[in-house]
C-alpha cells in the first residue's frame, strides 16, 4: 500500500507543495490524480463535484496537467509533434492531416505568454533536459490546464534551471493556475510554496506554512527531529589509493561529460563527490570500473595505472562497487540472494573453480552474509526481487564489502532506501574506512555527503570545481554546485539568498 | 534495435563515419570488379535492349570496356566516400557505386552468354522485378504497420500464406476474385488477430507468438490443402485470375509503361498503398498516433492516446494488407499449392529492416530483392556460372549487412516488441 | 478546488519490490530469464501447513505447469479435431441435415476423429492388436517396440535443437537460427561421412565433431555480430537460416558431391563407418543418436546450473547491464552462448545423416527440426530436461502422424497445427486458465515469453 487514506485540498491559483521523502506515496498520490492508477478507496472532487478519473483522457478533460519525472515525451518527436499528440490540429475531415502551422503557432503563443521559449521544429532528443520540461510544460498549458502537477521537477535541473522554473510557476500561478508541487527539497519548498502537505509512509502527517523553518518541515518529513547525523571519528588518511589525473569521458551519445578531472582519494578516507545529479558523476564512475572508455587522462590504483582494465581486473584488483541505479546495474532479479552475493565473486575460490561452480560453498557464505549485514529475507535461496529496496541494497553492500578491499565506491548508495538501512549502511561505509579502506562516495544528497566525507569534491559540468572541508557552509558548496566558485560568490550572494538553500 | 547498450557500442567513432566505412568497402570492390569482370568480359557488346526480347533500340556498350567504366565508377563513388569530403550526398553517392558495380557485373554477363544471347530485355526485367517485389512489398507494408505501432510482427509469412489459401479457396467457390480478393484480406487478419490477441492481450512474446504463427499458418493451410484441394481441386483450388489493366497514357512511356503500367491490380494496390501509408504515418493524426505508440506509448497514454486501441486496430490492417500480398499468388498467378510462400515472408521481414521501418524504404528494398531474385533467373536463362543460389542469398547477406551497421544506422521503433502495461 | 480523498494500495514498482515481482510475473514483461523464474520454489500461496495429498490437488488445479500443459495438449487435441470433421466431405454432408437426424453428425463426426487420434496413438506408442499378437506368440517384439522406435527417432534430433533454443534463451538471445546451424552442422557431418576415409569409431566421431563445429560456427557468426555491432540476433539468424538453405542446395549439386548416378539434388550416401549404431537391430530405427541425446541433456543441465559459464550466462540472461557491472563480459558471453547453442543444433542436424532417417544430403534432409525446435524448448519451459519431455511428445506426435496419414488418411500436417497450438495454449496459461476456469494461483509464473524489443 504506497497510499493510505490521504487527504489533500488544493485552492485555486495557489502554489501547493507535496513535501515527502524518497518513496513516501507522493508520485502514486499524483498517479491516481492523473488517472494513472485507480484508487481502492475514496473519492476526488473538482470544484466540489465528484468525479471519476479512469484515465489520463479524463484527467485532461477535467483541466489536469502533469509533468512527470520521467518525462512523457517522444524523442523522435518534434517539440510540435509532441505538443500536439492526442489534442491534433487537423484539416481535410475524415484523413486527419496534421496541422503543423497551428501547431507551431500554439507552441508560440504559450511561449510567450508564460515566458517559456522552445523551438516548436526542434527535434526533442536533441534538447537539454532542462528544455525538455519545459516542452513538458508547455504541453500541459496548451491544454487549458487548470491544475498544473509538478512530479520532482528540479531533481534533474541545474540550480539556475531551477531558479528559471519557479519563475515559470510564480507566472503560472499569476494567471490563475494551480500548481501542485512534488518535492523532498525544503528549499524549494519554502521559496515558493503557498503551502505545504506532508506525506510520510503514504500518510498525510500534517500541513505546515512555508514559514515553518526547515527544521520543523524535516521533522514532519522524516518522523523524527534527527536526520542525518553520522557517528564517526576523525580520519587518519595514509597513501594515496586512487589517483585521477586528466580524466576525459563521453556519454552514450558522445557528449563530453567528465572534462580533465584530478582526484585523489587516500586510503582511510571518505572523498565525497557532491554535485546536482548529470554533472558527469555518473561517468566518471564507470570510467573508473572499466565501465566506459576513457578518451584521456589516467586512473592509477595503489600506484598502478588501471586504464582500459576491463571490469573484472578492477574489481579483483580490490575495488568494491556500488552502482548508483541498483535494480539496473546491481542485481539480477531472477537471482536468488545468494547467487547474487557471489555476481562478481563466482569464478574465484570457493566459489567456483575452472568450469565448475560450488552450490554448498555460495550458499554457506550467503548465510553468513545475511546475518552478518542483517539482510532480511525468507531465506538465502528467495528471489532477490522479493525482497525490499533497502535489503536489496543491503546485498549489493555486503557483497562488495565480503572481501578485502584498497577502495569502495559507493554511488548514490541510500537512494530508495528506508531509514533503518540508510543507517546501516553509513555505519558500514564508516567502518570500512576505519579500517583503512578509501572511499570514493559519490551522492547527489549533499546531506549525504557533508555527514559522511572527510574532504568533498564538488563536481560541475565534468569539472571539479573544489574541493572543501565538510564543514563548509552549506551555502557555499550549494554555490558551487551552481557552478559558482567562492571567489565569484562573495560578489553575487549578496544579492541572492535562495541559491543556496535550493541545494 | 533496441538492443541491450552493453553490446550496442556503435563500432564506429570520430573517423570511421557510415561514409567513409561505405567507401572502404565501394573503393576496393570497385576496382576488383573493373579488374575481373574487365578480364573476364568478351568484345562482345552487352545490349540492353529496351523491349521484350533482342529487337528494339538498345543501349549497348562493348564488353570489356563497360565492365572496367563502369567498376571504375564504383570505385570512384567509393573513393569520395572515403575522402569524407560530402557526407551530405551519402545516399546518392552509395546508389551511384553499387549500381555502378552490378552494371559492370552485368557487363561481363551479357557480353560473355552464350552467342546471339548477348542482351538483356529491359522490359522483362522490371517487369519480373516487379511481379517479384510484389508479395515483399505487401509484406513489408504488413510489418510497417504492425512495428510503427510497437508489435514485432515475423508473422508476415504466415499471413501471406493464410491470405493465398483463403483466397484460392474462396475464390473458387464463389468464381469471383473479389470475393477472393475480400477473404484473402480477413485471411491475413485472422493471423494478424491471433498475433495481436496473444501479443497484446496475453503479453505472449511477439517474436515468440510469430513464429509460432507462421508454423500454425503452414500447418493449418497445409491440411486443409491435402484434405479438401486436393481431393477436389475443381471445387476448391481453382480460383480465378485478375487480369491485366492498361493505364492509359502511361502505359505508352518506353520500358516503364509495359513493364509496370499494363500490370495486375495488386501492383497497382501496392504502390497505392505505399503512398497512402507513407503520407499517412508522417503526415495525419493517424500516423502521429500510430509512431508515438510505437516510440513511447505510456507518453502516448498519458495524452490520452488509446494504446492497446491503436495497436489492435494497426495489426489487424496489416494483416489485411499482408493478405492481399499472398492473394497476389493465388488470384494472379497460381493455384494454392502447399507451403507456397516458401520464405518470402521473412524476405518481406528484411525488406522492412532493410527499409529502416518506412514504407518508401521498404519499396525500394523490395525492389532491389525482387531485382536480385530477376536477375538469378536471367543468369539461369544465359547459363551464367553465377550460381543462382548466391544471388537468392543476396537479400539475407545484405540485411545482416545493414543491421551490423555497415550501411548507416538502422533504428527500430523504441517501443517495438514491448507490449504496453498501465501504470 | 481538487480534493482527493483516497486510500489507494496501488503499487509503485521500485517502491514495493515484492508486489514488483508480482507484477513482473503476471505481465511477463520479464527479462529474458524470467523462464527460470518459472519453476522458482512454491510461492507463499503454495497452500502451506496441508497434507501431502492436499498439496498435490492444490497444485494440480492451481495452473501449475503440469495441468497447463496437460490441458494445453488437451485444448489442440479438441481444434484439432474440429478441423479433422470440417474437412471431411462425408461427415460435412450429415451436417447438412443436422438438425433433423443430428444424431448422424455426431456418431460420423465421432468415427472419424476417434479413428485419427487412436492411429496416432498407435503409431506412437503401442498398438494393442500387436501386443495381443506378441503374447499370443503370433507377432514379434520388433512390431511391438516398433511405434517407440519411430517416436524416438524422431524425439533425437529434437532434444539437440530444443536444447540449442532452450540455452540461448537462459542467455537472453532467441536463437532462431537453430535451422540454419542444424543445416551446417548436416552439411559438414555429411561431407565428412562420405568424403573422408576413416576407421569405423573415428569416422563417426569426427562427423559427430564436425556437425558441431559447422552448427557452432553457424551460431557464431549472429553472436559475434550482437557483441560487436549490436546487430539483433533474432534478424540475424533469420537471415542465416535462409543463407544456409541456399548453400546447402548449391552444395549438393557441385561435382564430387552429387551422387553420380542421380540427375535429381541429392550427394552420395555417407559411410556405414560413419552412421550412429542402431540398437534394436536393424528393422528398427532407433539409433545410438538417442543415448547422445540423453548425455546432451545432462551435460546442458550441468553446463547451466552448476557451472561458471552457466551462471554468467543466466546473469546475463537475467540482466545484462548487471552482469556487466559485476566484471562478467556480456559481449564474450553471447558470443559463448550462440556458439554452444549452434554447436548443438549442429549435433541435431547430423543426427539425420548418420541417423536412420536420411543417409544423404537432400534439400530438405535437415526437415523442420531447427523450427520444430523453439517449439520444444517453450514446451519444455527452457529447462534441460522438460525440453527433452517435450521432445518425446513432439517426436510421438510426429510418429504417430505418419501411422495416422496412412491409415486414417489424415495429413501428417495436423500435427504441426497441435504442435503450434499447444505452444500457443502453454505460452498463454492465462487463457488457458480462463477457459478452464482454473484457480488464479501461480498461472502467471508460467510465463515463458520474454519480452524484449528488437
Amino acid at each position: 500500500m504506497a497510499n493510505d487514506h490521504i487527504d489533500l485540498v488544493v485552492e485555486p491559483g495557489e502554489i501547493h507543495a507535496l513535501l515527502g521523502e524518497n518513496g513516501a506515496g507522493k508520485s502514486t498520490l499524483m498517479n491516481v490524480l492523473y488517472g494513472l492508477l485507480q484508487p481502492d478507496e475514496g473519492e476526488i472532487l473538482i470544484d466540489g463535484r465528484p468525479l471519476q478519473i479512469r484515465s489520463p483522457r479524463d484527467a485532461i478533460a477535467a483541466g489536469i496537467g502533469m509533468v512527470h519525472q520521467h518525462f512523457m515525451l517522444v524523442p523522435v518527436f518534434t517539440v510540435a509533434e509532441n505538443v500536439m499528440l492526442g489534442a491534433e490540429k487537423v484539416r481535410g475531415g475524415v484523413a486527419g492531416f496534421l496541422d503543423h502551422r497551428r501547431a507551431r503557432k500554439e507552441v508560440a503563443d504559450v511561449s510567450t505568454r508564460y515566458g517559456l521559449r522552445v523551438d516548436p521544429d526542434a527535434v526533442v532528443e536533441d534538447l537539454p533536459v532542462g528544455i525538455q520540461q519545459r516542452v513538458e510544460i508547455v504541453k500541459a498549458l496548451t491544454r487549458e490546464v487548470d491544475l498544473l502537477i509538478l512530479d520532482e521537477p528540479t531533481a534533474v535541473l541545474t540550480p539556475q534551471e531551477t531558479e528559471e522554473l519557479l519563475l515559470v510557476m510564480r507566472s503560472l500561478k499569476a494567471a490563475g493556475k494551480s500548481i501542485v508541487f512534488i518535492t523532498h527539497k525544503l528549499g524549494e519548498v519554502k521559496a515558493i510554496a503557498d503551502r505545504i502537505t506532508v506525506i510520510r509512509r503514504g500518510r498525510t502527517v500534517g500541513t505546515a506554512d512555508p514559514t515553518a523553518s526547515r527544521d520543523e518541515l524535516a521533522a514532519l518529513m522524516v518522523g523524527r527531529s534527527v536526520i542525518l547525523t553520522v557517528e564517526k571519528g576523525p580520519a587518519s588518511p595514509g597513501e594515496p589509493v586512487l589517483d585521477i589525473a586528466g580524466l576525459v569521458v563521453d556519454d552514450d551519445r558522445d557528449v563530453r561529460v567528465v572534462d580533465g578531472v584530478d582526484l585523489t582519494v587516500r586510503a582511510g578516507e571518505v572523498l565525497g563527490v557532491a554535485g546536482v545529479q548529470g554533472n558527469g558523476q555518473t561517468e566518471l564512475v564507470e570510467a573508473i570500473m572499466g565501465l566506459r572508455p576513457i578518451i584521456d587522462g589516467t586512473v592509477s590504483l595503489g600506484g598502478q595505472r588501471i586504464n582500459g582494465w576491463p571490469t573484472k581486473r578492477v574489481l579483483h584488483a580490490g575495488v568494491g562497487y556500488v552502482p548508483e541505479d541498483r535494480s539496473v546495474d546491481g542485481l539480477v532479479k531472477e537471482f536468488s540472494v545468494a547467487e547474487n552475493l557471489v555476481l562478481d565473486i563466482y569464478d574465484r575460490p570457493p566459489f567456483g573453480k575452472g568450469l565448475a561452480l560450488n552450490p554448498d560453498a555460495i550458499s554457506e557464505a550467503a548465510r553468513a552474509r545475511i546475518a552478518q549485514f542483517d539482510v532480511r529475507t525468507s531465506s538465502a535461496d528467495a528471489l532477490v526481487s522479493t525482497l525490499s529496496g533497502g535489503n536489496q541494497q543491503k546485498v549489493i553492500v555486503a557483497r562488495e564489502m565480503s572481501r578485502p578491499l584498497k577502495l569502495f565506491i559507493a554511488a548514490q548508495p541510500t537512494r530508495g532506501v528506508d531509514v533503518g538501512s540508510i543507517e546501516f549502511i553509513h555505519r558500514r561505509i564508516v567502518h570500512e574506512r576505519d579500517i583503512g579502506t578509501a572511499v570514493l562516495l559519490v551522492s547527489s544528497e549533499l546531506d549525504e555527503v557533508i555527514g559522511l566525507a572527510d574532504r568533498i569534491a564538488v563536481m560541475y559540468r565534468g569539472r571539479i570545481l573544489a574541493i572543501v572541508n565538510p564543514d563548509t557552509p552549506r551555502e557555499e558548496i550549494g554555490l558551487l554546485m551552481a557552478g559558482i566558485t567562492a571567489a565569484e560568490a562573495t560578489g553575487a550572494a549578496a544579492g541572492d539568498t535562495g541559491t543556496g538553500e535550493l541545494a | 534495435m533496441t538492443v541491450d547498450e552493453v553490446a550496442a557500442r556503435p563500432a564506429a567513432r570520430g573517423f570511421w563515419t557510415r561514409g567513409r566505412k561505405a567507401g572502404a568497402v565501394l573503393l576496393p570492390i570497385g576496382l576488383l570488379g573493373a579488374a575481373v569482370f574487365g578480364a573476364l568480359a568478351t568484345d562482345q557488346p552487352a545490349r540492353l535492349t529496351l523491349s521484350e526480347d533482342a529487337g528494339g533500340a538498345a543501349l549497348a556498350v562493348p564488353g570489356t570496356l563497360g565492365a572496367i567504366l563502369f567498376g571504375l565508377l564504383a570505385a570512384a563513388a567509393g573513393g569520395v566516400l572515403l575522402s569524407g569530403a560530402v557526407e551530405r550526398w551519402f545516399t546518392w553517392l552509395l546508389g551511384v557505386g553499387v549500381v555502378g558495380f552490378v552494371l559492370s557485373f552485368l557487363c561481363w554477363q551479357i557480353s560473355d552468354a552464350p552467342a546471339g544471347q548477348n542482351f538483356m530485355p529491359m522490359v522483362n526485367m522490371v517487369r519480373g522485378t516487379f511481379l517479384l517485389a510484389l508479395p515483399l512489398i505487401f509484406g513489408a507494408l504488413a510489418g510497417v504497420l504492425c512495428e510503427r505501432s510497437g508489435v514485432v510482427n515475423v508473422a508476415i509469412e504466415g499471413q501471406l500464406l493464410m491470405g493465398a489459401f483463403a483466397g484460392a479457396l474462396v475464390g473458387t467457390i464463389t468464381a469471383s476474385v473479389w470475393a477472393g480478393l475480400a477473404a484473402a484480406a480477413v485471411g491475413g487478419a485472422f493471423i494478424s488477430l491471433l498475433l495481436a490477441v496473444f501479443a497484446i492481450r496475453y503479453l505472449v512474446d511477439q517474436v515468440v507468438i510469430g513464429i509460432v504463427l507462421n508454423l500454425f499458418a503452414v500447418g493449418l493451410t497445409g491440411f486443409l490443402y491435402e484434405r479438401l484441394m486436393q481431393t477436389d481441386q475443381q471445387a476448391y483450388n481453382q480460383p480465378p485470375h485478375f487480369g491485366a489493366w492498361r493505364i492509359p497514357l502511361l502505359s505508352d512511356i518506353p520500358v516503364i509503361g509495359p513493364a509496370i503500367f499494363r500490370g495486375s491490380i495488386f501492383l497497382y494496390l501496392a504502390l497505392i498503398l505505399v503512398v497512402v501509408i507513407q503520407v499517412g504515418l508522417f503526415r495525419t493524426r493517424w500516423g502521429l498516433r500510430t509512431r508515438s505508440v510505437g516510440e513511447h506509448p505510456t507518453a502516448a497514454d498519458t495524452l490520452g492516446v488509446r494504446v492497446l486501441g491503436l495497436r489492435y486496430r494497426n495489426v489487424l490492417l496489416a494483416g489485411a494488407v499482408a493478405g492481399i500480398g499472398g492473394a497476389s499468388y493465388t488470384l494472379l498467378l497460381y493455384s494454392f499449392t502447399k507451403n507456397m510462400i516458401g520464405g518470402k515472408g521473412f524476405i518481406a521481414l528484411a525488406a522492412l529492416i532493410f527499409g529502416r521501418w518506412s514504407p518508401t524504404g521498404a519499396l525500394l528494398a523490395a525492389l532491389f530483392f525482387g531485382f536480385a531474385d530477376q536477375l538469378g533467373a536471367y543468369l539461369g536463362a544465359i547459363n551464367s556460372i553465377i550460381p543462382s543460389q548466391f544471388l537468392a542469398m543476396l537479400p539475407y547477406l545484405a540485411t545482416i549487412l545493414a543491421v551490423a551497421g555497415l550501411v548507416g544506422k538502422v533504428r527500430a521503433p523504441a517501443a517495438d516488441g514491448k507490449p504496453y502495461i498501465k501504470g | 478546488m481538487t480534493n482527493i480523498n483516497d486510500p489507494s494500495d496501488a503499487s509503485s514498482a521500485d517502491k514495493m519490490p515484492a508486489e514488483e515481482a508480482e507484477l513482473q510475473e503476471a505481465t511477463a514483461a520479464a527479462t529474458p530469464g524470467s523462464p527460470a523464474s518459472a519453476w522458482a520454489p512454491e510461492g507463499p500461496d503454495g497452500g502451506r501447513g496441508r497434507s501431502l495429498g492436499q498439496q498435490f490437488l492444490y497444485n494440480l488445479w492451481a495452473a501449475n505447469t503440469v495441468t497447463v500443459t496437460v490441458l494445453a495438449i488437451v485444448l489442440a487435441l479438441l481444434i484439432g479435431a474440429v478441423l479433422i470433421i470440417v474437412s471431411d466431405e462425408d461427415v460435412l454432408a450429415t451436417f447438412g441435415y443436422v438438425f433433423a437426424r443430428p444424431g448422424d453428425a455426431l456418431s460420423e463426426s465421432w468415427l472419424v476423429v476417434s479413428d485419427a487420434y487412436a492411429n496416432l496413438f498407435k503409431g506412437a506408442v503401442f498398438d494393442p492388436s500387436a501386443v495381443g499378437a506378441w503374447i499370443r506368440g503370433e507377432g514379434s517384439w520388433r512390431t511391438v517396440f516398433g511405434p517407440i522406435s519411430e517416436t524416438l527417432t524422431y524425439t533425437t534430433p529434437l532434444v539437440f535443437t530444443g536444447l540449442s533454443v532452450a540455452l540461448a534463451f537462459r542467455g537472453g538471445l532467441f536463437n532462431i537460427g537453430a535451422q540454419g546451424q542444424a543445416i551446417i552442422g548436416v552439411v559438414l557431418t555429411g561431407l565428412v561421412g562420405f568424403l573422408l576415409p576413416l576407421p569405423p569409431v573415428i569416422h563417426l566421431l569426427v562427423a559427430l565433431l564436425a556437425g558441431a563445429l559447422g552448427g557452432g560456427l553457424w551460431g557464431f557468426i549472429p553472436g559475434f555480430l550482437k557483441a560487436r555491432t549490436g546487430a539483433h540476433e533474432v534478424i540475424n539468424t533469420i537471415m542465416l537460416n535462409y543463407v544456409a538453405i541456399y548453400f546447402l542446395s548449391w552444395l549438393i549439386i557441385q561435382r564430387g558431391v552429387q551422387n553420380p548416378n542421380r540427375t535429381d539434388a541429392i550427394s552420395k550416401p555417407v559411410d556405414s563407418s560413419a552412421q550412429l549404431p542402431r540398437l534394436l537391430g536393424s528393422d528398427l530405427r532407433v539409433h545410438a543418436g538417442i543415448l547422445l541425446a540423453v548425455a546432451a541433456t545432462w551435460a546442458v543441465a550441468w553446463l547451466l546450473n552448476r557451472s561458471t559459464f552457466g551462471f554468467e550466462l543466466r546473469a546475463v540472461g537475467g540482466n545484462p547491464d548487471a552482469a556487466r557491472t559485476a566484471g562478467i563480459s556480456v559481449t564474450g558471453t553471447y558470443i559463448g552462448v550462440m556458439a554452444v547453442a549452434g554447436a548443438l543444433a549442429g549435433l541435431g542436424g547430423a543426427n539425420m545423416v548418420i541417423g536412420s532417417t536420411a543417409n544423404a544430403l537432400t534439400p530438405l534432409v535437415a526437415a523442420q527440426i531447427g523450427f520444430d525446435g523453439i517449439l520444444v524448448a517453450l514446451l519444455g519451459r527452457v529447462r534441460p530436461w522438460g525440453v527433452a519431455l517435450a521432445a518425446l511428445l513432439f517426436g510421438a506426435l510426429r510418429a504417430g502422424g505418419n501411422t495416422m496419414q496412412s491409415v486414417s488418411g489424415i495429413s501428417l500436417e495436423l500435427v504441426t497445427v497441435l504442435q503450434a497450438l499447444i505452444v500457443i495454449f502453454i505460452a498463454a496459461p492465462a487463457l488457458v486458465k480462463a477457459i478452464f476456469q482454473l484457480r488464479a494461483a501461480r498461472a502467471a509464473r508460467l510465463q515463458t515469453s520474454m519480452a524484449k524489443g528488437w
